[in-house]
């Protein structure tokens, strides 16, 4: 198969889930209503206090990878459990199938991003002094963690007690990319130099490069029964 | 005296308390500036967390095979190998902590180096809980191959990333940045026929649980049929 239809097919996937997406709103508003209701105990508890960036960092990982996680997984449990999963497998190739579900996660990641981001540093009284190194890190953060999900996903729609299953394999791997992501957040809230941060983002860039590729050569054997 | 086959468990037996005892009365280690006689630790410390590395590395060679093979004799090996991997971290965590107590004053104070094995444990026990949850025994070998290589593909990011890009205080690695070891003669042939010993044990080891869970399983088609 060339390159042109992998790419298309994997568009309609993406496009597919899309319009699945908008007709329940399943993961969209399960990530959201996590979201919001996170940063408002948050904010209402420790809100007054003026907070450093060493608390006010992992707390924006924390509230955006455990919502984050709570709807990634649907993409790949609801095929399973709306019995569509034979025909996909039918219909397209194993790659396209996974690189449109990838991109979908990612784009949910990035609509999560971009309301609760601006709401976070508004409602904590924070700001990001090196936004750039902010918006990159947050970036490169996102790919690395909507792969691990989505290939986790697939591995665990498969299995029996899904969503517990889910939240056990996926948040171990995700680890270290909590861990640059938070440190290099700090580091971008209190205003950085680039070459200061290089390190978080070489290990968080690495890590997405690896598990993107890695994700693409294995689904096959997850996708295929 | 006729020599039966099991000569090289002799062999090995007689070689480990020959390391034990060098590794006890060797007079070198209490003459090392700082660690003093705590630095004795690196003769089954070192050993430890390297063969955690092999099993895990056997446990990845042996998922891939399953996926090309579809035996699932290589997920015997596969699981078996996990299995005893993760035991290894466990007493490499365990001997870390304990001479991290006598140098760094604190059983725990999250150093990469310990921050690195600790998720390493996590991504292994997820492999378990994984393996828990599917039931068909094909499905099951299937999945957790491919989580397996993925689990094994962070394994370099813990082991010789994270602790080279964050300040660790852990003393420098055998293979460490210079690429020479700073160790003495007579040091280093303890620490390398402990290193044998211990690989040689590990893989004793595995093939007598491979030999066990296979007797299992035939025991359960027999009883079957």
């Amino acid at each position: 198969m060339n390159r042109f239809v992998l790419i298309r097919n994997a568009y309609i996937v993406f496009r597919k889930d899309v319009n699945l997406e908008f007709r329940t709103r399943y993961a969209m508003n399960a990530i959201l209503m996590f979201a919001i209701t996170t940063l408002t105990a948050i904010s209402f508890s420790i809100g007054p206090l003026s907070l450093k960036s060493q608390v006010l960092a992992p707390l924006l990982w924390i509230i955006l990878f455990f919502s984050a996680m709570s709807g990634l997984s649907h993409i790949f449990i609801r095929e399973e459990e709306q019995q569509t999963a034979d025909t996909l497998r039918l219909v397209t190739s194993p790659t396209s199938v996974f690189l449109g579900k990838w991109l979908f996660n990612l784009l949910l990641l990035f609509g999560l991003e971009i309301l609760i981001v601006p709401l976070f540093l508004a409602m904590m009284g924070a700001s990001a002094n090196s936004a750039g190194i902010f918006l990159l890190i947050l970036f490169i953060g996102s790919l690395g963690l909507a792969s691990v999900a989505t290939i986790i996903a697939a591995i665990i729609s498969q299995a029996s007690a899904k969503g517990a299953l889910f939240a056990v394999v996926s948040f171990p791997i995700s680890l270290p990319i909590l861990i640059s992501g938070i440190h290099g957040t700090r580091l971008a809230m209190d205003g950085v130099q680039f070459s200061d941060c290089l390190s978080d983002l070489q290990v968080l860039f690495s890590f997405s490069v690896v598990i993107i590729t890695l994700s693409l050569l294995l689904f096959d054997s997850i996708w295929r029964k | 005296m006729a020599l039966n086959k099991d000569w090289w468990k002799y062999l090995l037996g007689l070689w480990m308390t020959a390391v034990i005892l060098g590794a006890f009365l060797d007079p070198q280690p209490g003459k090392i500036k700082m660690l003093g006689q705590t630095s004795r630790i690196l003769f089954f410390h070192v050993p430890t967390a390297w063969l955690a590395t092999v099993a895990f590395l056997v446990s990845a060679i042996n998922s891939i095979q399953y996926l090309r093979k579809q035996s699932l004799r290589y997920d015997v090996w596969a699981a078996s190998s996990a299995q005893i991997g993760l035991i290894f971290s466990i007493l490499a965590t365990v001997t870390g902590s304990i001479w991290a107590s006598k140098i760094w004053h604190s059983f725990w104070n999250w150093d990469p180096r310990e921050t690195s094995i600790f998720i390493l444990l996590l991504i292994y026990a997820a492999y378990f809980a994984l393996r828990s949850a599917i039931e068909v025994e094909e499905q099951k070998a299937r999945l957790s191959a491919v989580y397996s290589i993925i689990a094994f593909v962070t394994v370099p990011f813990f082991i010789f990333i994270v602790p080279r890009i964050y300040q660790s205080l852990h003393p420098d690695p055998i293979i460490n940045s210079q690429g020479k070891i700073n160790m003495d003669g007579g040091m280093q042939i303890i620490f390398f026929s402990s290193l044998i010993g211990f690989t040689a044990l590990f893989f004793w080891i595995l093939r007598m649980k491979v030999d066990l869970v296979l007797m299992k399983i035939q025991n359960r088609k027999e009883t079957l049929d």
